[in-house]
């Protein structure tokens, strides 16, 4: 019989599990409320009350529908590269805390982080499994056998190569500040405030890393304004051409997990994670929801909002404004950990 | 089931070593050998990170990071060969390319 | 549980290592040898070494075979033709005995290793922090360490020279 703490961790690990599956639905539904509101009009509101059950609806549609596959793909490629583009996003938000270390009220003899591992080189694990996600895509665009597919796959990928240059930058700021490679560790150094009202956060000596992070993450989930890969209007629909029902679901449920977990580094890198005024630790939760919940709101208004970056506009952006943006970033955050001992 | 000991980890790359030799001698595609070649140097890393953790050192993984750098730059530099090469003769295998004329 | 986890990813390395030599089709000898990437990874845990095992998933996984990939997807290679006319190069008689010279070696690699006597690697020890790493790599190793960004930034110009396409001739 295994111990209480491994079985506590076992659940933690589940539920963390159940809520991204959750997660992704919510996001359909405020995805297009949110959209509709912008647009000024009502938005999916017939399927149960105000249009809560939506999502639901769109599940059922997508697993009735036909799964098709193009005589001329290759059968194993085809339905793997979804499944590796799902697998990237849920292994990317294993390392990821969402809570303070809870011994769940006394009932374990030790606390045990909320977060289904918390390891100590966990921001290099969100790194190298986002590097993986690429190749959900990269083998969605070439198993297809089919242009548009070919042409966005390729697109797509290599603008995810190139923003996660920035993204690494951008994170190593956080690193040097903090001292330490575990994101349980970098929550911990932003608890507190200055001067009684400022929160310690990092977003406050990091504006410039805050910024570059946040637009990286954009483009690397290919979201827009980032997303000519997969514009409707440019390429059919990208590398998920000709993809069907539970597969295009995968690649869409990748697409949303892939924004919460984005959303959810950036809260506990910069924004201090679930440290927050006038709730007890334990709750700290709720403010780590409520973070994440503003920056995806952010990426859905971003999205509504702002015209679509043409490719060519799009790759000279990250390579040659990003990225000398975030080495510049970098140099003067070692000064300044270097003279001033930040 | 015994516990792996040093040979056991060596011995997992000798075999990795020798799969990678013979795949540059019995393959007849550029890519293909190229790829035996990251065979071979992953089973070198192996080889480092294992005696490290007999010695307790830490100089084999920075050896380590030394060897993936450098077969990183190998690895670009191959590939833009084979890029030219495919280039100008349409094929990929090593044969087409024995006489030095180009 | 240590012991089956490396029998198991042993095994899943040697196993893809093979595939990768003997596929015929180059996308799924690239796929099958990230296969094998990870197994390495998982042993470099094993090992007490987990900086390691991330940087070769960033590394190797992540970004060398994603060049591998888009070559072998931009040249459209196709699956391996059958030996050319050059008999004496690549007939079966050559192939066999290139063959025959990598089992010598796998032979002999065997010898020498199990003349060894066994080791075993001592219990207890702590995994490498990056700190450590990080230490050793700027203060002890930083001249190699500055010769590889040369290195790096060598490569990247090498490569982009060598691969792109003739430049129009200039008209007299």
């Amino acid at each position: 019989m295994p111990s209480p703490e491994t079985l506590a961790q076992l659940g933690v690990i589940g539920f963390t599990f159940f809520m991204l599956l959750n997660s992704a639905a919510v996001l359909v539904y405020m995805e297009r409320k949110v959209a509709a509101f912008v647009q000024q009009r009502y938005g999916p509101y017939l399927v149960g009350p105000r249009g809560l059950l939506q999502p639901l609806a769109d599940i059922i549609k997508l697993m009735f529908k036909e799964e098709l596959r193009p005589k001329a793909a290759d059968p194993l490629l085809f339905y793997a590269a979804p499944i590796l583009s799902a697998i990237a996003a849920f292994a990317a938000f294993s390392v990821v805390p969402f809570g303070a270390d809870t011994d769940f009220f006394g009932l374990l003899d030790r606390k045990i982080p909320l977060a289904p591992a918390d390891v100590n080189v966990g921001l290099l694990v969100i790194f190298a499994v986002t590097s993986m996600g690429v190749y959900g895509i990269v083998l969605a665009g070439w198993s297809s056998n089919s242009k548009y597919s070919l042409l966005g796959g390729l697109r797509s990928s290599a603008q995810m190569i190139s923003y996660e240059i920035s993204y690494g930058l951008s994170f190593a700021t956080v690193i040097m500040l903090a001292g330490s490679l575990s994101l349980g560790d970098i929550v911990d150094q932003q608890a507190g405030t200055w001067f009684g009202f400022l929160p310690k956060w990092y977003l406050f000596l990091q504006p410039v890393g805050f910024l570059i992070f946040l637009i990286a993450g954009v483009a690397e989930t290919n979201r827009a304004p980032f997303d000519f890969p997969e514009a409707e209007q440019e390429l059919v629909a990208g590398y998920h051409t000709e993809y069907s029902s539970m597969s295009f679901a995968l690649f869409f449920l990748a697409e949303y997990v892939n924004m919460v977990t984005v959303s959810a580094v950036a809260t506990d890198l910069f924004l201090g994670g679930w440290h927050g005024p006038w709730l007890p630790e334990y709750l700290g939760w709720i403010w780590f929801l409520a973070k994440v919940g503003f920056l995806l709101f952010f990426y859905i208004w971003m999205r509504w909002t702002l015209p679509r970056y043409r490719y060519d506009q799009l790759m000279e952006f990250g390579w040659k404004w990003l990225l000398p943006i975030a080495v510049i970033n970098l140099l003067v955050t070692a000064f300044a950990v270097a003279w001033w001992g930040f | 089931m015994p516990d792996p000991t040093l040979n056991s980890y060596l011995m997992l790359s000798a075999v990795l070593f020798a799969i990678g030799t013979a795949g540059i001698f019995l393959r007849r595609n550029l890519i293909t050998i190229l790829l035996s070649i990251e065979i071979m140097l992953n089973a070198v890393n192996l080889t480092f990170v294992a005696v490290d953790r007999y010695l307790g050192a830490t100089d084999g993984q920075i050896i380590v990071f030394f060897v993936m750098t450098v077969a990183a730059a190998e690895a670009a530099v191959g590939l833009a060969l084979v890029i030219a090469l495919f280039r100008h003769k349409a094929t990929l295998s090593p044969d087409a390319f024995t006489t030095l004329k180009w | 549980m240590d012991a089956m986890l490396f029998w198991v990813l042993a095994t899943i390395a040697v196993t893809a290592s093979l595939l990768v030599i003997a596929q015929r089709n180059p996308m799924y000898s690239v796929l099958l040898l990230i296969v094998s990437f990870a197994a390495l990874s998982g042993l470099y845990v094993l090992l007490q070494a987990p900086f390691v095992a991330v940087i070769q998933i960033i590394i190797y996984a992540g970004a060398i075979m994603v060049l591998f990939l888009f070559v072998v997807m931009l040249l459209n290679i196709p699956t391996e033709e059958p030996t050319l006319e050059r008999r004496w190069a690549t007939g079966a008689g050559p192939r066999r005995f290139g063959a025959v010279l990598s089992a010598v070696l796998a032979a002999e690699l065997y010898w020498a290793i199990s003349s060894i006597q066994k080791t075993d690697l001592p219990a207890g020890v702590p995994e490498t922090t990056v700190k450590d790493i990080g230490v050793r790599l700027f203060s002890e190793y930083s001249f190699a360490f500055e010769l590889t960004s040369v290195l790096i930034l060598v490569a990247m110009v090498g490569s982009i020279i060598i691969a792109r396409k003739e430049p129009p001739r200039d008209h007299a």
